[in-house]
């Protein structure tokens, strides 16, 4: 097993980690966490995919990419971090209402 | 679409749709207080129409081709064209709109609800009828058609009660269903042939060999959707309940614009897209007759238990409009003839009756049968236009139903269908059992005391307006019949369209 | 010709100055709305006359590049966002004229705008990544505009969804990248091949695109998210952001996926979109709220969209599916953006959006409920609108190419749609007890709402020239 073969692996093992844990567990910070999870194993795979051969340099397109990615996943988690604080102020819970209250315009 | 240029041929249908169109805009737009304005724009709008198309009529009668098209999508047109049917319907519908809107503006002088949204709608309305009456392909049939449900809905609930809503809903249930599986034939014939334009004889002779299948269940599926509209049982469901619309709506929309689209729809399915010879050949003339047959005959049955004056009237029509449908069936240049004018025959008589009932309901509170009693005393004009009206339904000579009846008979007997002649006779002493007990209740029997809502209107029996348009159509409907075989008839016309449907 | 780039430059430049300058922000939102769509008439101009359109910005050569490429469907795509932007910026400067988070609003606005643009106009797969994420986090903070608790729920649900669908789609493009080599959508096309990378990497882009375009059974976010958020925000989010993932599925099938995927894949996409209008609109007949009822309406419209898939699988009849579908999204987007505006008037003018509390709502604002029943019959998709022309379109589709059973669902999915706006029509329309302390509403806000559902009707006799645009490039 090359070492790009198994960071490609590990990569996607991370996502599948990281899917599962949005999915299971209620708390928002979990949540958050699993998805950088997933975040960070989608990258472990760009990076795997700029490996060009034993000679050669490696490919810069997959590190822009992951480059750009890391970015993305920096601001979209600060959003959620005000977001999951300030439901935390308004309605004192951690976790996402399940029934959608009947208010709210 | 190169070398179109804008000619007055070309342009005339589209300028007969927007004489009630662009009124109907701005009338949406005028607040409620604007009498004036509402008043000018709706009789400027009929005026104008009259006139453009009086001289339609004259250039059709000297094969004038008028045609507006306007290109939808690559494969499809909007087509406005005038030939003799689109003439006829056209006529019947722009005169029975300038009549209903002198007697609406009357009507509903006293009404709460806002005005300004229903001379709208009613423009609205009108402009659909027309558009239907002289499409020229079925998708431009169908577009108006679809208009005409929608223009009509706020008619039927305009007085916003719980049994008008009802009845809306139970119209639009009817309405759009019928709609849908009228939208599936027509794109089912457009993918099969690739035109749908309405020729003269019919667009689909000598394709029969290969699709006879689709082509039977295509029929099928369009006049169950245009069966809607034109009330053929059982899909007359929405007619009776709709009753409960103003009467000025249950005037326009029986005599002019829902029922009659539905028949003209039929008419023209037969006719203009199958073709006779090819309805013929392909054996669905006797399943389309038996069905009229049935309805013609229940029509007047379920009428003979109404009290409602309006809702035995809706029963009649249900009945009568498949006389029209019969006409269609009948494979004969002479049954045509009987089935064409009586498009325009039962308009007029139909209008008359709803007109009147409107009058007594409107000037005396009289909405049932039964509180009839001697009303020709105080409302003998009006009651003279119900008795033309009534005779007319039953086919008594010279009456303009008369003539419809018997070449509707002649039309039977040339086709070899004598059961088709008991049915009209069966029909005609329907007619007369529950006509005729009106008749005689109102010219014969005492009143009761007084009626249950008397309003004094002045010199007249009741407001001229609502006087004058029921007296006009009866007049007219008296004229259909005793001048029957002058140019310009509805007769003469209606022998016009069937020479040109059954050419060689 | 850097004509691409100031469009998706002028809306940011906009935000920018806006926050530098408050009192600027009249002035910026201004000229943002008349000058973007003028910027599109004019590239609409310039492609129909000289055919597809690319740039590369700032000169960087791909792969490491972007270049920006205006072909037909890009183009259309940005003039319904220009048009449907611009008329929602007037209700929506009405709407938030006495609130505190205008200011947050319109450079929000202006984000969602410039990311739109740069989604339509982007020439690879990775742009389309970037893009899409900027369109979400824009489209989230939106939705978490009011503060409450259930608008910053429903903002938190979409964030997450957003994050996953984007995440999915990334590794789809990994995938796609480390078997070919090229990010370019062109090369793509040329180059891939049918094998085991391919259909993953297809898994994990269909899956995350339609798990953003709610298509069911993954629609959950959805109906909370159009429901709670603002209006105007309503509006945008259904007519617009929604359809911008269905963009990148449909360009992607067109260039790429459908000639490489089975058949199959295309059905089980029509059993989806089947499920999607029925459930749709059933959900959306049993609502309680009109914006409830209103998103669900989406949910089910969004099955019309996809059923382009099946239908344009097979040669015959496929140009009809393309354009029916590319219908469907036009009219659609302008009347749902037209439904959302007057429901916000309503809410504006009552206080609330309860069906039931809204008898004979039809005498306080006859304007809207107007606009309202014109976009009704085109969601409905009756004579002469745009869903009307869209739903035929689909029809002749189906019966040439023999795939019958669609028929049922368009004209059952009209009927459905019948039901559910109808039943808010008996109540408007009804007699019943006069509405209470009905606030009186602005003209600016009953108006662009009026005109959006003429845009949704007239779309119905335009369709030659909508054609003619949607052919520059041969996609169509």
């Amino acid at each position: 097993m090359t070492v790009t073969l198994l960071y490609a692996l590990v990569g996607v093992a991370l996502l599948s980690m990281g899917f599962y844990g949005l999915v299971i567990h209620p708390h928002l910070l979990r949540k958050l966490l699993a998805l950088n999870v997933a975040g960070a194993g989608v990258f472990l795979f760009l990076v795997a995919a700029a490996d060009s051969g034993a000679a050669g340099t490696p490919d810069p397109v997959p590190h822009a990419m992951v480059l750009t990615g890391i970015v993305v996943a920096i601001s979209a988690t600060a959003l959620a971090l005000v977001l999951a604080d300030r439901i935390f102020q308004v309605s004192g819970s951690t976790q996402m209402a399940e029934k959608d209250p009947a208010e709210g315009l | 679409m190169a070398g179109w240029e804008v000619t007055f041929d070309n342009c005339l249908p589209l300028l007969i749709l927007l004489t009630s169109l662009v009124p109907a805009t701005v009338i949406f737009m005028l607040p409620e207080e604007r009498v004036r304005w509402r008043t000018s724009l709706n009789i400027g709008g009929a005026v104008l129409k009259l006139g453009l198309i009086g001289v339609m009529i004259w250039g059709v009668r000297h094969e004038h081709v008028y045609e507006t098209r306007l290109p939808l999508l690559q494969n499809i047109e909007l087509v406005l064209s005038a030939d003799a049917m689109s003439v006829m319907m056209t006529a019947l519908s722009g005169l029975l709109w300038f009549l209903t809107t002198l007697y609406a503006i009357a009507y509903l002088e006293t009404s709460p609800q806002s005005r300004s949204r229903f001379f709208g709608f009613f423009s609205l309305c009108v402009s659909s009828t027309v558009g239907i009456a002289m499409a020229g392909n079925l998708i431009t049939f169908l577009m108006f058609y679809e208009m005409l449900t929608l223009s009509t809905y706020p008619l039927v609930v305009h007085r916003g009660t719980q049994e008008s809503m009802q009845a809306g809903r139970i119209y639009i249930i009817y309405t759009f269903l019928g709609g849908a599986v009228f939208l599936l034939g027509v794109a089912w014939l457009k993918a099969l042939l690739g035109s749908v334009e309405f020729t003269e004889g019919g667009l689909l002779a000598g394709n029969i060999k290969t699709h006879a299948g689709q082509l039977r269940i295509i029929f099928l599926l369009m006049i169950a959707g245009l069966g809607v509209k034109a009330a053929l049982v059982p899909l007359h469901g929405w007619l009776p309940r709709a009753m409960v619309a103003p009467a000025p709506v249950s005037a326009l929309l029986h005599a002019v614009a829902v029922v009659k689209a539905g028949a003209f729809g039929i008419v023209r399915v037969v006719y203009d897209v199958y073709g006779i010879e090819t309805c013929n050949a392909l054996g669905l003339l006797l399943p389309l007759s038996l069905a009229a047959a049935f309805t013609i005959v229940y029509g007047s049955v379920r009428a003979l238990s109404q009290d409602e004056l309006k809702k035995r009237l809706a029963f009649s029509t249900v009945s009568q409009v498949s006389y029209i449908a019969l006409g269609a069936a009948i494979f004969g240049p002479i049954a045509t003839i009987g089935g064409i004018v009586h498009l325009v025959h039962q308009g007029l008589m139909k209008i008359t009756l709803f007109f009147c009932a409107g009058n007594f309901a409107e000037t005396l509170g009289v909405h049932h049968i039964s509180e009839m009693n001697g009303i020709g005393r105080r409302m003998p004009w009006t009651m003279t236009a119900f008795t033309i009206g009534a005779l007319g339904m039953i086919g008594v000579p010279p009456l303009a139903g008369f003539i419809s009846k018997w070449y509707l008979g002649i039309g039977a007997l040339a086709a070899g269908k004598s059961w088709i002649i008991a049915v009209l006779v069966a029909s005609s002493l329907l007619n007369a059992a529950y006509f005729l007990p009106v008749l005689y209740r109102g010219w014969f029997c005492e009143p009761a005391g007084s009626w249950p809502v008397e309003s004094n209107s002045g010199r007249w029996e009741t407001h001229w307006m609502l006087l004058a348009p029921p007296v006009a159509t009866a007049l007219l409907a008296l004229m259909a019949g005793l001048l029957a075989n002058s140019p310009y008839s509805p007769l003469e016309w209606a022998r016009l369209i069937a020479a040109r449907e059954y050419q060689p | 010709m850097t004509l691409p780039a100031w469009i998706v430059a002028l809306p940011l430049l906009a935000a920018a100055l806006m926050t530098a300058v408050p009192r600027s922000r009249l002035l910026m939102v201004g000229s943002a709305a008349i000058l973007t769509p003028a910027l599109v008439a004019f590239l609409a101009r310039t492609i129909l006359r000289d055919g597809v359109l690319q740039m590369q910005l700032g000169g960087w050569q791909t792969p490491l590049g972007i270049q920006l490429r205006a072909d037909g469907l890009s183009v259309a795509m940005l003039g319904i966002t220009a048009v449907i932007m611009g008329v929602i910026t007037l209700y929506a400067w009405a709407y938030f004229r006495d609130h505190e988070s205008s200011r947050y609003f319109w450079v929000l606005w202006m984000f969602l705008w410039a990311a739109l643009n740069a989604l339509f106009l982007s020439a690879d797969i990775f742009n389309l990544y970037v893009t899409l994420e900027l369109l979400g986090l824009s489209a989230v903070a939106l939705v978490a505009l009011p503060q409450k608790a259930a608008a910053l729920t429903a903002a938190m649900r979409y964030l997450l969804v957003s994050l996953s669908g984007s995440l999915s789609y990334l590794m789809g493009v990994a995938l796609l990248y480390a078997a070919n080599g090229t990010l370019n959508i062109e090369m793509l096309a040329n180059t891939a091949q049918a094998s085991p990378a391919t259909s993953a990497a297809f898994a994990m882009i269909a899956g995350g695109l339609i798990m953003k375009s709610a298509l069911l059974p993954l629609h959950f976010w959805l109906p909370p998210a159009h429901a709670n958020a603002p209006a105007p925000v309503s509006a945008v989010l259904s007519a617009l952001v929604v359809k911008a993932s269905f963009y990148i599925m449909l360009r992607l099938w067109l260039t790429l996926f459908g000639a490489l995927t089975s058949p199959s894949i295309a059905q089980i996409l029509g059993v989806m979109a089947a499920m999607a209008v029925i459930w749709g609109s059933i959900q959306a007949l049993l609502a309680d709220r009109l914006k409830m009822m209103v998103a669900y309406s989406t949910v089910a419209q969004i099955g019309y969209l996809f059923l382009i898939f099946p239908l344009s699988q097979l040669a015959q009849g496929s140009q009809e599916a393309l354009q029916g579908g590319m219908y469907f999204l036009f009219s659609h987007a302008c009347a749902k953006a037209a439904v959302f505006l007057a429901a916000g008037t309503v809410i504006y003018a009552c206080g609330h959006d309860r069906i039931d509390g809204l008898a004979g709502i039809v005498r306080q604002m006859p304007v809207s409920m107007f606009a309202f029943a014109l976009a009704g019959t085109s969601l409905i998709g009756l004579p002469p609108s745009g869903g009307f022309i869209a739903k035929w379109l689909y029809l002749n589709a189906a019966l040439r190419n023999g795939q019958w059973w669609w028929c049922a669902l368009l004209l059952g999915g009209g009927l459905l749609a019948t039901a559910y706006i109808f039943r808010f029509f008996s109540i408007a329309f009804s007699n019943r007890e006069e509405i209470v302390s009905a606030r009186p509403v602005p003209k600016m806000m009953e108006w662009p709402a009026l005109g959006l559902a003429v845009c949704a009707i007239s779309l119905g006799l335009v369709a030659p020239a909508v054609k003619k645009l949607l052919g520059v490039g041969g996609l169509f």
